[in-house]
């Protein structure tokens, strides 16, 4: 041994403290931003502490995008989205877990290999549907579209498979109906699989961009990130205001996330919960 | 005891219907579209007339460039920076695992454009990061505004935001190589370094080309950071193939060839999916 131990385990600990620093700071840098006036970002030497301007950041923000509808368009459409495609795709992955019937591998494969295909394949013909429906601009609009995500029906099914035919065919043989079996028997045991698929879902929808920048166009329907965009987009940019709507939006996310470690990481690595 | 035969097509049928309805069709729609223009205000078939554009199109074949600049040297510095981290963690000297592992995933719950909206302020001219590389007596980087730096931008910010997932990922996978293999090499006299090359490089093979895919089909696809963190510039010099199709599409109007352009993005995951598969030689 070259290096004694000590040595060995205050290099660890200093590299990898390096490292979390850089992963915390730029969220502490927005939240300095949001609690400073515009100009003090770009102050030399930085200004590292908390200001006082957080209320007339916040009270600008609102008066630009109007926080209250944005934060209950996006957690609407996140939450309704969230709740819709669980039961979706936890019903498809229950079909294609433990049932037998013509078509399922093909159909399975369908939905897998779509998995492959980037969605920005489908967004002009999606962009000309919900126009010619006149659905632009409506909540549905940013909905529908991802409900039956292969992904999630993947990751159900995988937690699935586990799951004993026997207690189904016994509950058969009393008499449940099929739909008795899938929610009173089936999915009470699919507690963990189930919060960590939603997460993964909620995340996908909170944070997606693309698509609702091009299906919103009104302001009061505007979702968190593109709202964040449109401010970040004007010519006169004040960055106290848009640090304000960045905390904003990431914080309950870091709360929810601190609280839900586990079923977080899961969820977003789409891995099945041990 | 048999069921009735409707009953799993029942339970299939909304996630079918809303598959097709909303991805199926629209992934076939747009492979019509890619050789349709509709330039005139009408749409007409013109062939492969908008494939033979791409040729031509020097704004395309800079996004292109881009893209691949950013694949290329993004992905396997985020890579290896995700597995040596995770290495560390995954160390018996540690004690604080979970504090770590938390602090290092956390830029991955953040929303890309908040992100991308940070980086940006504090990569300005007279921004944050310019002001601690001139207090240590480096000189200010025009980080936004230069072709070269904007692209370091990216790949900074990028990499500050996917390293930690990636990391969660190895660091499963690091936890189910036995840890005999790593103390028959110690006996052998093996340094740490390259049991690191010669034990977790290998075991982890299947996870590192997971990522790889993963980060392969994110990177083709990337818009949001251009899109926010440079707007694409400057002069195009971080204009990406995503946000290329989405100016053609919603700021010019040319569905047509938007398509052709989601198309070319669908052509090259196939192939370098594919390659992937081949050059590590897994086939499951």
């Amino acid at each position: 041994m070259k290096k004694s131990k000590g040595m060995k385990k205050l290099g660890l600990y200093v590299v990898l403290t390096i490292g979390a620093l850089i992963s915390l700071f730029p969220f502490y840098w927005a939240a300095i931003g949001a609690t400073n006036e515009s100009g003090k970002m770009f102050a030399k030497p930085p200004v590292l502490i908390p200001g006082t301007q957080l209320i007339e950041n916040i009270t600008n923000l609102n008066e630009a995008i109007g926080i209250g509808r944005v934060m209950f368009n996006s957690l609407f459409i996140a939450i309704v989205y969230t709740v819709l495609s669980l039961l979706i795709c936890t019903m498809a992955a229950y079909a294609f877990a433990k049932f037998e019937f013509k078509g399922r591998d093909i159909i399975f494969g369908i939905f897998l290999l779509s998995m492959m295909v980037p969605y920005h394949a489908t967004i002009i013909p999606l962009f000309k549907m919900m126009a010619a429906w006149g659905w632009l601009n409506t909540y549905q609009a940013v909905i529908l579209p991802n409900l039956a995500y292969p992904f999630a029906i993947f990751l159900m099914r995988q937690n699935m498979l586990a799951f004993p035919n026997a207690l189904i065919e016994a509950a058969r043989i009393d008499g449940a109906g099929e739909l008795k079996i899938f929610f009173k028997i089936v999915l009470p045991s699919m507690r963990p699989a189930l919060a960590a698929t939603a997460i993964f879902l909620f995340m996908y929808q909170w944070n997606s961009f693309l698509w609702p920048l091009i299906a919103l166009s009104s302001k009061d329907m505007y979702t968190f990130p593109v709202a964040l965009s449109s401010l970040f987009g004007l010519s006169r940019i004040d960055y106290g205001q848009v640090m304000a709507g960045v905390t904003l939006a990431t914080v309950p996310i870091i709360v929810f996330f601190l609280v839900l470690q586990r079923q977080f990481i899961s969820g977003m690595l789409g891995s099945a919960v041990k | 005891m048999k069921t009735k035969k409707y009953v799993p097509y029942l339970f299939i049928a909304p996630a079918v219907i809303l598959f097709a309805v909303f991805m199926l069709y629209p992934i076939l729609y747009s492979f019509v579209l890619s050789f349709q223009t509709n330039q005139g205000g009408q749409f007409t078939f013109v062939g492969l007339d908008n494939y033979l554009r791409l040729f031509e199109d020097e704004i395309f074949i800079k996004a292109l460039k881009n893209t691949f600049i950013l694949l290329i040297i993004q992905v396997p510095i985020m890579l290896f920076l995700a597995l040596f981290i995770a290495t560390l963690l995954n160390s018996a000297l540690l004690k604080m695992r979970g504090f770590f592992r938390v602090t290092y995933f956390l830029p991955a719950v953040t929303s890309l454009v908040a992100y991308s909206i940070i980086f940006s302020i504090m990569l300005m001219n007279d921004g944050v990061i310019n002001h601690f590389l001139t207090a240590i007596g480096i000189d200010s980087i025009p980080w936004l505004s230069h072709p070269i730096w904007a692209k370091v931008s990216l790949i900074i910010a990028m990499t500050w935001r996917w390293v930690g997932y990636n990391m969660v990922i190895f660091l499963a996978g690091l936890q189910n190589i036995p840890e005999e293999i790593y103390e028959a090499a110690s006996i052998d006299g093996a340094s740490k370094i390259r049991q690191f090359f010669s034990i977790t490089i290998p075991q982890l093979k299947p996870v590192i080309l997971f990522t790889f895919v993963l980060s392969t089909i994110g990177t083709l696809q990337l818009f949001d950071e251009p899109y926010t963190l440079t707007k694409g510039g400057p002069s195009d010099e971080t204009l990406t193939i995503g946000m290329y199709l989405y100016q053609t599409g919603f700021r010019y109007f040319d569905f047509g060839y938007a398509s052709t352009i989601a198309y070319v993005i669908v052509i090259l995951i196939a192939i370098l999916t594919y390659f992937q598969f081949k050059v590590t030689g897994d086939r499951e």
